[in-house]
């Protein structure tokens, strides 16, 4: 009688967020969705004319240029994120004096906004007064860097301030995975002589592998959305040099009322991101769920 | 064996330790390498704070890595009340106080919402409740581009475009899939022995939660209170294409400060102003690091 009650109250008190989720997840999906398959610029039109505003995406030589800096960049921030957060935190596993104290100097980028972050190293990697400037003021007469004024290498730029900034993170992650490690099974193949590389090789990363997959999958959503680092520490330039579909998806459809365009790259965006997230999430939670019944 | 067992003994195994009399240079390498890393972490926050506290001569002739000979707080003045963001010139504090504005109820009210759909959706399962967990979950992950089209259309529709309210409501709304999981994820680890000895006892739906469930959860409503004012406080997105001039928050604000071409550019104010908007952040990071470091690594594997 009263688990029935429960049952009854706590779906009716998940119903607002039920509904909320509907319409402005769900539903607005399928807004934008419709969008992409017709003609509208400035204001919505309705009516549907197909494949049209996809056509002419593919068309553009910018949005093209987005999507190689997207896999350049998502490769370099992914497999150097991967590595720097890999690298560090068995690093901080052996029993550091100080690992208090350097996990929060490598995690506190994580707590700044990209914004931030985008305007410090905007400054540190401008050649005329940031990080050249002060190599030469050293005495290192013939030090160059100059990527983030090159439209070749900016993009290189924008993945230094973004490993900086999510590393920690990668770390969190790894050292928490770490920590978990079967301690009975690593002392057993000490004993029978292994070295620590074996050890490493054969027995911790292999047993911390959902860590891999979880740092992986985050970091390519992070990279897939990326907004803000751009817009901070080059803003898309020089010329489109740096765009990224986020950029470009804001540029469409806020600065060139071009809604129907802007709605094809969220489209794109959004099963970019679908192709990564669904299996995850089946994965994590198959086991979840016959745990919980 | 007797010297592995030794090193072993207080529980567990750490190969530098274990490698330590081999190879005692090793592990001054490994402070080395993590010494590296510090500086290569801590350097953009040293060059941020001393530039900012330069002043113009000392700017323009020192080496970015200098010490500021005398701290120049008129710098940090300008920033927060003086310098000129697009056409108004009041500094960074009106755009401040939008952010703290708007951060702060949708925070209060996110995580509030969160707590209690968390427990109904952990303690009493009805038809459905899988699939709504599910919806859920997936709506954490969306790229906001996908719904934020038909979102700037329905706040101008409503009157609410470049308010502080849409704002909110937006940051309430879209953080809700995170903390009801937040909540829900630790409720479903609370021993449902509890809840049925308190239903015996004649305790209500409420008052369960409000007695009993709540006040367990408290490390979880910290975890969620710093992730959720994390998450609002830096965001860019919906800010910027949301609000505009004086309706602003300290991100946008922050950002087109950077953007401005003036004559001559001041850095040091620019340095100045991205701290006062890392500020708030990095204070809860510092006082909170354990439930913020919590809410990171929940935040990625939700499961």
């Amino acid at each position: 009688m009263r688990a029935a009650l429960g049952r009854h109250l706590s779906a009716l008190i998940l119903a607002p967020t039920a509904a909320a989720t509907l319409v402005f997840v769900y539903g607005f999906i399928a807004w934008t969705a419709y969008m992409s398959f017709t003609g509208s610029r400035m204001m919505p039109v309705y009516e549907l004319i197909g494949f049209d505003a996809y056509t002419r995406l593919w068309e553009m030589e910018r949005w093209n240029v987005s999507i190689v800096n997207l896999l350049i960049f998502g490769s370099l921030f992914v497999g150097l994120g991967l590595v720097t957060g890999l690298m560090l935190a068995i690093l901080l596993d052996q029993r550091i004096r100080a690992e208090g104290l350097l996990r929060t100097v490598y995690l506190y980028p994580m707590a700044l906004s990209f914004i931030v972050t985008g305007t410090v190293w905007k400054w540190l990697l401008n050649p005329g007064i940031g990080l050249e400037r002060g190599m030469h003021q050293l005495g290192w007469e013939s030090f160059r860097f100059g990527w983030i004024v090159d439209p070749d290498l900016a993009i290189y730029t924008i993945v230094i301030a973004g490993v900086w900034q999510s590393s920690g993170l990668v770390l969190a992650i790894f050292l928490a995975a770490l920590r978990g490690v079967d301690q009975d099974v690593v002392k057993a193949a000490f004993m029978d002589g292994a070295s620590t590389l074996q050890i490493y090789w054969g027995i911790v990363l292999p047993s911390i592998r959902p860590a891999f997959f979880s740092a992986v999958i985050v970091l390519t959503h992070l990279a897939v959305k990326s907004f803000d680092l751009v817009v901070a520490m080059t803003n898309g330039g020089p010329g489109y040099a740096t765009d990224l579909p986020a950029i470009f998806m804001y540029s469409m459809s806020f600065q060139r009322n071009n809604i129907a365009v802007g709605s094809a790259t969220a489209m794109m965006m959004l099963c970019t991101v679908m192709a990564i997230i669904v299996p995850y999430l089946y994965s994590e939670l198959r086991p979840a769920r016959s745990a919980h019944g | 064996m007797a010297e592995a067992a030794l090193e072993l003994r207080d529980g567990r195994w750490a190969p530098a330790i274990a490698a330590q009399r081999k190879l005692r240079i090793g592990r001054v390498l490994l402070y080395a390498v993590l010494t590296l890393f510090a500086l290569y972490y801590l350097a953009p926050l040293y060059v941020m704070i001393a530039t900012s506290l330069k002043s113009a001569e000392e700017l323009r002739e020192a080496s970015i890595f200098a010490l500021p000979h005398a701290a120049q707080l008129d710098t940090w003045r300008h920033a927060w009340s003086e310098v000129c963001i697009s056409v108004s010139c009041g500094g960074m504090r009106p755009y401040f106080v939008n952010s703290l504005v708007v951060v702060v109820p949708a925070v209060l009210i996110s995580t509030l919402i969160g707590a209690i759909n968390g427990y109904a959706l952990a303690a009493w399962r009805f038809p459905g409740s899988n699939l709504l967990f599910g919806l859920l979950l997936f709506s954490c992950f969306i790229p906001f581009q996908a719904i934020i089209l038909p979102l700037a259309q329905l706040l101008g529709a409503l009157g609410l475009a470049s308010t502080g309210t849409g704002l909110a409501l937006t940051y309430i709304v879209y953080g809700l899939g995170f903390t009801t999981l937040f909540f829900r994820n630790f409720y479903v680890t609370v021993p449902r022995e509890l809840v049925r000895a308190a239903t015996i006892d004649g305790a209500g739906f409420f008052a369960i939660f409000w007695h009993i469930m709540l006040p367990l959860s408290l490390p979880t409503i910290v975890v969620t209170l710093i992730w959720q004012f994390t998450q609002i406080w830096n965001d860019f997105l919906f800010a910027v294409t949301l609000t505009n001039g004086a309706g602003q928050t300290a991100t946008v604000a922050l950002g087109n400060l950077v953007k401005t071409s003036q004559a001559t550019k001041r850095y040091d104010v620019e340095m100045a102003a991205a701290i006062i908007t890392g500020l708030p952040t990095l204070l809860v990071f510092l006082l909170a690091g354990k439930y913020f470091v919590r809410g990171l690594t929940a935040g990625a594997v939700k499961g």
